[in-house]
This record gives C-alpha cells, structure tokens and sequence, in this order.
C-alpha cells in the first residue's frame, strides 16, 4: 500500500507490523515522533507491546537489554546526544549477544549544540559491535527496519542492529513510501527464538559475568565471529524481502551508474539521492559519472566495496562527520580496502553536510569537476559548503 | 511471617545463592542475599549492578547463583529490572507465559545512592513489580572504600582520608530511605542485617504489593569500617542500638518503627569500635565531631518519631 509519510511514520509503521514485546524509548529531537507515533499504538490498543517512558537514554538502553536477555523482542529509537548517553551500555548489548533494533535519527553531536543532522552519531557507535545500516529515503528506512529485526535475530548474528536515518531530512520530509500488509511483514519477520531467557526459571542462567584475562579475549572473539556472520546472512534477508516487496535489493551497497564509472562519489545516507542527480547532470555532460551508497557501514564490506572500485580513475569518499585527528572514517574504511588491489583509483575525502548545512546538486557537481584535477590520493582534507 | 525454620528448609529444598562466591571473609552481603531469597516463595530473576556482589559472585566460567541472574552495568540495575518486568508482562499478555515470577534487585550503595539513583527514581516512577535491596555498606568498597553519598560524616575514606586539613567525610550521609519514601510506592524499608527475622518479615510483607518495593540494608563491611572479620553482627547490632540505623517501614505512606531502643547508647559505643573513625579519638578535634555526629542521629531520630506519631500506621 503507497502513502505519502514521513520517514519517522515508516519507522514507527514497521515496528507496529513487527510489533515487538518491549519498546523502551526516550524522546530527544530529531527522534521523538518514532516514540510518539508508537506511544499512540500502545495507548490506542493497536499493539500489545510493554512500551517504558524511561528517563534517559541510558536507561532506554538498558531495559531493551533487560527485556531481551529475558526472552522479548525488543526496539529503542533515538538520535545525537541520546545515542551518546547510550554507547557505554551499545557495548554491553553487543558483548551480551542480544537483538536490539535501534532506529538512530541521525543528527550532530554538541558542542555547539545543533539538532541537524549529521553522521557524528552513527560514528560515535562505529566500534561498538553493533552492525550498522544507513539508508537513503524514508521508504528504505521502511524496509531496513523489517530487515534489521531478521539480522539481528539470526542465531548466528544475534547483535544490536543501527539503522540509520538522516535527522530532518529523511524523519520529517514526507514521501510515498510502499507499505507491506501486515500478515506478510509480520510472517516475514516471524517469531524470535530468545536463547537462555532469563524468564525460564527451571534453567537458571547468569548474564553478565565477570571475565578475567583468561576468558575476556576468547569471549570477544566470539562476538567478532557474531559480526562475521552478518554479510552472509544480510544478503539472505535482502533475497527474502526482494521477493514479498519487488524490491530488488542485493548488495551490501547500491551502485548507480557505476559499472563503467571514472569518477565516483561514495556517501552514506540521504545525500545519495542528491548524488544521483548530479551524476545523471554529469553523465549528461559526458562525463563517466558514478554513485557508490553502502548500505552496510559495520561491518564493512571492504572485498565488495573495493572490486567495485579499483577501477575508477578518482574517488572521492564523503563524510558527514570529522574523525578528529584523522582522515573521516568512511574515507580510511574505503582506503583500507582499496590497499590489497592492484590497480587503485585515486582517492580524496571530502567532509560535508555537518550540522545540517545543506548539499546541493551544485555542491556535488562541483566536486565532480574538481576530481580530474587530482592527480594522487590526497591525505588532506576537502570540504564541501565551508566558509573559511 | 517466615520462622528460621522455614527459611532453613527453603535453603535446603534449593540453594539460590550458593557457597564457592568470593565475597570477603565476614562479608555481610550473602547473609542479607540468602535471607531475601530465601523469604520469596515464588521463583525470581535478579538483577545486580557492578560491585562487590557482582564481582564475586560471577567470574567466568562459573557462577554463585542458582537463579536467573543478569549484570548490565553500574548505574543501570533499575533499569534493566523494568525491562525484564515489562519483557515478563508482555509475554504473560501473549499467552506464552504463566507461571508466577518474582524480581529482585541487589545493589551496593555506590550503584543506588549515587550512579544509580536516576535508574532508580525512574523505575520507581514508573511502578514496575519488583524489590531492590540496597547492600549499604556505606562506601565503595569493591574499588577500594572510596566515598559514596552513603558514607557517614567523618568516616575516613579514600577519597576523603583522614588529614590535617580535612579529618575524613566532611557531609553527612543522603538519607536515600526518604528519598526513596518521596516516590509513593507501595513498601518501603530499612533493615540491617544483625535483624534477620525482621528482614525476612520485610521481605515477604513488602512482596504481597505490587509495584515497587525498596529495603535499604545496613549491610556492614569488615574491610571497609576497619573492624575485626567476626564483628559484622556485632556492628550492625550497635547501628541500631544507638539509632544511628533505625529499622522502620513506610507501608503505603504509613510509618512504623519496628524497634525502638530502650536506652540511649551514644553514638561513641559505635564510633570507637571502628577503624575509619579511628582518628576521631586521636584529633583535638574529635569531641567536637562526634557531638555533630550525635546531634545529626538524634536529629533524624526525633524526627522519625514524629513521622510515626504523625504518619503512623493506622489501628
């Protein structure tokens, strides 16, 4: 069914179809409207879900940890300062195994303080052990949020799944987004088999123990096997949900126009669509124009990502997000990649978009013409829309 | 109301928190755990913030405790016990379970007083079916006896240590029970672990409510008060005898003191016996300090009475 929503309705729409146990959430600007459109359902008696109105994000966190290890289905939203507040316990999440949909409204971290979006907040989380995913509209937020619950789920996952969803941009611009019925998301999404409830008194089990140095090192390979298990079984879901949706996703990443591509941009998240404009623009203009967008960001695709690539004469990687210190973390992921390959494209990083400042058609074009200009890999960086 | 008796054989038919833990010698904390598992009939799950309890009685690969048990965090019990409750609600309402089943949470002072305490308010807030025991022992002592909230003024501690300048705690301790009593939940409590049978009796009064039930233990620390490893009864036996820890109970907003001393032993009987207040025997300024200290009990003692008189339970 297609309704003109916006993406925060997408959201809050798949979880009402996934209709988990707990939703423990806490409201905070770009993000709130997830948990009023579910506060709604509850209160409306649409959903049997235990919805928690807790008094922080840290506590969000936890009790969707606390639910979990009992043997519940749970979901958390949250964006920028709140993800923050959520990190020291993401970590928990992921070392305990547990399942837990977040969907991350993404905005820029203080100070200064700023509720637009950037990507800061999904880096804060880059190494937390939770799988991430962006998305480029309002109707993947729709459809990565079903596909989230079955990959984190998956017995040989089970972690915390992100997914991302550019703050303002894509929470509150209204778009057509097709709808699954119900029956057939929710017979996508199945029932979760929770492993060692804490609720199943007759097998007590301890969550949480303490590991000492002859136990924390073996114990955190584990959860690393966890994260090398997920490219197999994302591209399993991906085939799954192709085929109740027409969708045809498959991939870690989407290319557009790539295949024969010189010059190619890659960016995470909504900008992608603008991207895609200036690309046809390009394309137009004769240029050999292409798009990279990951759709996986943790783990990284990297083999996938640099095939794809290591033809290209000049990449510029985009990042909505400093790494201070450093080149912007999607940047150095693409870089490392490329290291193993024979032929290498040139490579240039360019931050952009921070705190919401805008990115134009324009914007991207000009980066385009900049590109045969570069002749080696720069290890400086370039900035999109900055005044200096 | 549970006899020794009856605990005794609910020890016997199921050990819920087992020996093998690595709890200090003279620990008081696996006598209150034990007592308070072993007065809910009814199956539980436990929750416990990062601490002494947590670190002793978890290391991988094993474990002391016989039921279901999980460590998050340290500030976050709280938390995690309201998302266990509202996992257990929402699958009774699904149909897929039915069994009765009880929550529990043990936490140190540290992680209920201080880190803990926006966990806590919150889930009392939000009304969720459980009892969280406070193991105060007035300092963090799985880190090293540094300071909390709880300590009692003048206590020396790490991290406010006896000196020239400052001589130990200069704060008195937050009086979390009323804090905790501000919420208006159901059964609120203080017991002490030289009171067994009147913790248990708590215990089962407090879980015939439903919503939020909070106990605060004097749960003492051998370690961490610098007193002699068998002394642990014996201290906490002298909390409540020179009411610097009264056992009370506020039942729907209702008070009852549940011993009254008869004699007014002086706060010094219990100071003196006690290394982290060693000094103020020692220091010049020590007369004075322990007539605040005497000053602060009586205080809150007088004001008690009045709470009772006032706010009494009802005949």
């Amino acid at each position: 069914m297609r309704k003109a929503i916006t993406g925060h309705k997408a959201v809050a729409e798949a979880m009402r179809q996934i209709e988990p146990d707990v939703v423990a959430v806490y409201p905070i600007t770009p993000q709130s409207e997830i948990a009023e459109y579910y506060a709604e359902y509850v209160h409306e008696g649409v959903v049997r879900t235990e919805l928690i109105p807790v008094e922080s994000e840290h506590s969000a966190l936890s009790a969707c940890i606390g639910a979990a290890a009992a043997g519940g289905r749970v979901m958390t939203a949250t964006a920028s300062q709140g993800l923050a507040l959520m990190v020291e316990v993401l970590y928990i999440a992921a070392g305990l195994r547990l399942p837990i949909v977040i969907a991350l409204a993404n905005r820029s971290l203080s100070a200064p303080i700023n509720i637009h979006c950037d990507h800061s907040d999904a880096y804060l989380a880059r190494d937390s052990g939770a799988v991430q995913i962006f998305c480029e509209n309002a109707q993947e937020a729709y459809d990565y949020t079903l596909m989230a619950q079955k990959i984190a789920e998956d017995e040989k996952v089970r972690l915390p799944v992100i997914v991302n969803l550019d703050g303002f941009t894509l929470t509150h611009s209204v778009q057509v987004v097709d709808l699954l019925p119900d029956e057939v998301a929710r017979k996508f999404v199945g029932e979760l088999k929770p492993l060692y409830p804490l609720l199943d008194v007759e097998q007590p089990v301890t969550w949480g123990a303490f590991a000492m140095p002859d136990y924390y090192f073996e114990l955190k390979r584990a959860q690393q096997a966890g994260m090398e298990a997920v490219p197999e079984v994302f591209l399993k879901v991906q085939k799954a949900f192709s085929q109740i949706s027409g969708r045809p996703y498959s991939g870690f990443f989407e290319g557009y126009r790539l295949s024969d591509a010189e010059y190619v941009l890659v960016v995470l998240g909504s900008t992608a669509g603008t991207a895609k404009v200036a690309v046809d623009e390009m394309r137009k203009k004769g240029w050999k124009a292409g798009l990279l967008k990951p759709w996986l960001w943790r783990p990284f695709p990297a083999k996938e990502i640099a095939d794809a690539l290591k033809n290209a004469k000049v990449v510029a990687v985009l990042d909505r997000a400093f790494s201070f210190g450093s080149m912007g973390a999607l940047f150095e992921d693409v870089a490392s990649a490329l290291y193993a390959c024979e032929r290498r494209p040139v490579l240039v990083n360019y931050i952009y978009g921070l705190g919401g400042r805008d990115t134009s058609v324009p914007d991207l074009i000009k980066v385009f013409e900049e590109l045969p200009k570069i002749g080696k890999t720069e290890w400086a960086l370039r900035y999109i829309g900055l005044r200096e | 109301m549970p006899s020794i008796k009856v605990l005794a054989e609910r020890e016997e038919k199921g050990v819920r928190f087992t020996g093998g833990h690595t709890l200090c010698a003279g620990c008081a904390e696996p006598m209150v755990v034990r007592t308070v598992l072993n007065a809910i009939e009814d199956p539980v799950v436990v929750a416990s913030p990062t601490g002494c309890l947590e670190v002793a009685s978890s290391r991988f690969p094993g474990t002391a405790w016989n039921v279901p048990w999980i460590h998050v965090a340290f500030e976050n019990a709280a938390a995690v016990i309201s998302g266990v409750e509202a996992a257990y609600k929402a699958l009774q309402k699904k149909g897929k379970i039915s069994r009765r089943i009880r929550f529990v949470v043990f936490a140190g002072d540290g992680g209920t007083y201080d880190i803990g305490l926006q966990a806590l308010s919150g889930a009392l807030e939000r009304g969720h079916d459980f009892l969280y025991v406070c193991l105060n022992n007035e300092a963090y002592m799985n880190t090293g006896v540094q300071r909390s909230s709880a300590t009692p003024k003048c206590a020396s501690a790490t991290t406010a240590p006896y000196g020239e300048a400052i001589p130990g705690k200069p704060q008195e301790r937050k009086d979390l029970t009323e804090i905790v009593v501000a919420h208006g939940i159901p059964y609120v409590a203080q017991a002490a672990v030289s009171h067994l049978i009147d913790l248990a009796n708590k215990v089962e009064r407090a879980m015939k409510y439903e919503g939020p039930k909070f106990i605060n233990v004097l749960t003492t620390c051998p370690l961490g008060w610098r007193t002699p490893r068998d002394s642990a009864i014996q201290q906490s036996k002298l909390a409540v005898e020179t009411r610097y820890w009264p056992l009370y109970e506020v039942i729907e907003g209702r008070y009852k003191i549940n011993y009254k001393p008869k004699e007014r032993v002086p706060i010094e009987e219990w100071l003196k016996t006690q290394g982290r207040f060693r000094h103020l025997f020692r220091d010049p300024r020590g007369k004075e300090l322990i007539a605040q200290i005497q000053a602060e009990v009586d205080r809150r003692w007088e004001l008690l009475l009045e709470k009772e008189k006032c706010f009494g339970v009802q005949a």
